[in-house]
């Protein structure tokens, strides 16, 4: 009961002192406004929003997440507040749990926005939910993983967002987001399949749209096994480096 | 050294040991701390203090050795019962005085109606419930300390490290947090204190161990040390100009009274009576003129330079605090 006093506390004040920021609310809403507004312009006004919505949503979780955690954690480390976390009798997987928790709910917020606004332009009656909904769950997992990843690397706020960048702009055109797998050049395709976004975007693909190129449970496996190694490898670095 | 089993013993250390790399910064030391004393770790910057701090504390993990707290030396069960105010506030800046109690508390497990009782109640001893709902950043330096140390405290802990508690605030702070800290040993609470201010060790501590260069130069009752030093009679003379450009024959006439040179201020001990006239005239002969001349008390910065071989303007553990004048 203890441990959860102080996990539901400490993903509390993140979301209270870092999500609920009217500039974290507003990246939450004007990142993707901003994409699905680049789509319809070059598209000239005739958007296919379930082509693109699997990408779309894909993108604004992962922009989302990795953002804030990086920034979050390293910021914490920077003026020692993260020792106070370190002080305190819980594990090390509770808090980082705890620390990853506010980031998942965000990235989950994060993909709200794309899905409102294909609800007002076009009948998402056809998207299979079961799929979707923990498939964004799933993505937002993965990259709040990848953010507390990048955020234990890093030193300095700075870093971590160059090193969030290093990750995360290849990403927009490696893992099948806006254009196709198959039309990425066959050299660079290797880099696709072991990018996790690939596996996510493809499971909302299958949702949305139902044109998937791998099988879902196997994607949902991928993103698993991708979450649970960048904890471990986050939570070994963690004992390492902060741990001295 | 008392055993884990013994319960009168609060931690226990032994041959404890951290290295970074190539470098030791704390090399196989031992000591225990009574249940209910005030124990002062002293020494100078670098000395080894805070990474023995962090060990005890599990803010770093142990090179090589022992370390038990209340018999444990599982690094969970050990932060359940210690409390720890850092050197550098470890607060959330935008949260308010209350808020950055109430979340510590949580950290151990208090529930809500509990954690704010015990917020509001601490705010209030420490004199700071009219800014109960300021933001932490907006505090002043003392007030931060103060915080800190409530905060460490929220969850009633039964050993309580202070790293450098009043480094850097103003005195009227400073001497609020150390009646403070008086008032929680007396409440029961065990404290590891590691400061500078020799003069504030002389006052809280018990007992002291000086540690340098990672290792325990000395640990004794600061009662028993400041007697040993007292053997001594020390004068202090400040001259009109800087004596450690002097060369010769001077140097040479006072090397029996173990001089401490410190620019134009000079220290001289002895075991026996001495006359102040008869030092005048000494620098006088070698045309310096005397600004000053007092016989000093002997106190623990004394113990500190005879230790560790560091003078008072040498190292920050001596720049505030002289001994007190007669």
């Amino acid at each position: 009961m203890k441990k959860w006093i102080a996990f539901i506390n400490i993903l509390l004040k993140d979301i209270k002192t870092y999500y609920l920021k009217p500039p974290n609310i507003s990246w939450g809403i004007i990142f993707p406004f901003s994409w699905t507004l680049m789509f319809f312009l070059r598209s000239g006004g005739s958007v296919d929003i379930p082509d693109f919505l699997p990408g779309l949503v894909s993108l604004s979780i992962l922009f989302g997440t990795t953002s804030m955690l990086a920034v979050t954690i390293t910021f914490e480390k920077k003026q020692a507040s993260f020792d106070r976390l370190l002080l305190a009798p819980i594990s090390l997987n509770t808090l980082m749990f705890a620390k990853t928790g506010g980031a998942v709910i965000f990235g989950i917020f994060n993909a709200l926005f794309p899905l409102l606004i294909a609800v007002v332009f076009t009948d998402i009656s056809g998207i299979s939910w079961f799929p979707a909904l923990p498939g964004i769950f799933f993505i937002s997992v993965t990259s709040a993983f990848l953010g507390l990843f990048i955020s234990v690397s890093a030193r300095e706020v700075f870093e971590a967002q160059t090193f969030s960048n290093f990750f995360r702009f290849p990403m927009i055109f490696l893992c099948g987001l806006f254009i196709p797998l198959s039309e990425i050049p066959g050299f660079i395709r290797p880099l696709s399949y072991i990018l996790p976004l690939t596996y996510g975007a493809d499971i909302l693909r299958y949702a949305i749209g139902g044109n998937n190129i791998f099988d879902v449970w196997f994607s949902f496996l991928v993103l698993l096994l991708y979450s649970g190694g960048l904890f471990m490898i986050s939570i070994k670095n963690i004992r390492k480096k902060w741990i001295l | 050294m008392g055993t884990s089993q013994d319960n009168n013993i609060a931690i226990e250390v032994k041959k404890l040991t951290k290295r970074y790399g190539e470098l030791t910064a704390v090399d196989e030391i031992s000591f225990d701390v009574k249940r209910g004393e005030i124990f002062g770790f002293l020494g100078p910057n670098g000395a080894g203090k805070t990474s023995t701090i962090n060990m005890l504390t599990g803010l770093c993990s142990i090179s090589s050795g022992e370390l038990k707290i209340n018999g444990q030396s599982s690094v969970k069960k050990i932060q359940e019962m210690i409390g720890v105010v850092p050197s550098e506030s470890n607060l959330y800046p935008e949260l308010s005085g209350f808020e950055n109690l109430c979340f510590c508390a949580s950290l151990y497990g208090m529930r809500r109606r509990e954690r704010e009782r015990e917020a509001g109640r601490l705010l209030e001893m420490f004199n700071l419930s009219e800014a109960a709902d300021r933001p932490f950043r907006a505090y002043s330096k003392g007030m931060k300390r103060k915080l800190a140390i409530a905060a460490a405290i929220i969850h009633r802990p039964d050993i309580l490290f202070l790293d450098e508690p009043t480094t850097g605030i103003d005195v009227a702070s400073a001497r609020q947090i150390r009646r403070l800290i008086s008032e929680m040993n007396k409440a029961g609470t065990t404290i590891f204190l590691t400061t500078h201010y020799l003069e504030e060790a002389e006052r809280l501590c018990e007992r002291v161990a000086f540690i340098v260069r990672g290792k325990i130069k000395q640990l004794a009752e600061t009662e028993q040390l400041l007697k040993g030093a007292r053997k001594d009679n020390v004068l202090e003379f400040l001259l009109d100009r800087d004596i450690t450009l002097e060369k010769g024959p001077l140097l040479e006439g006072l090397s029996d009274y173990r001089p401490v040179f410190d620019k134009d201020k000079v220290r001289i001990h002895t075991p026996c009576e001495m006359d102040i006239k008869y030092f005048v005239d000494i620098f006088d002969e070698w045309r310096y003129r005397v600004y000053e001349a007092k016989l000093i008390r002997p106190a623990l910065e004394d113990v500190f330079v005879e230790i560790t071989g560091i003078g008072p303007g040498e190292a920050e553990a001596g720049k505030n605090k002289g001994g007190r004048e007669n």
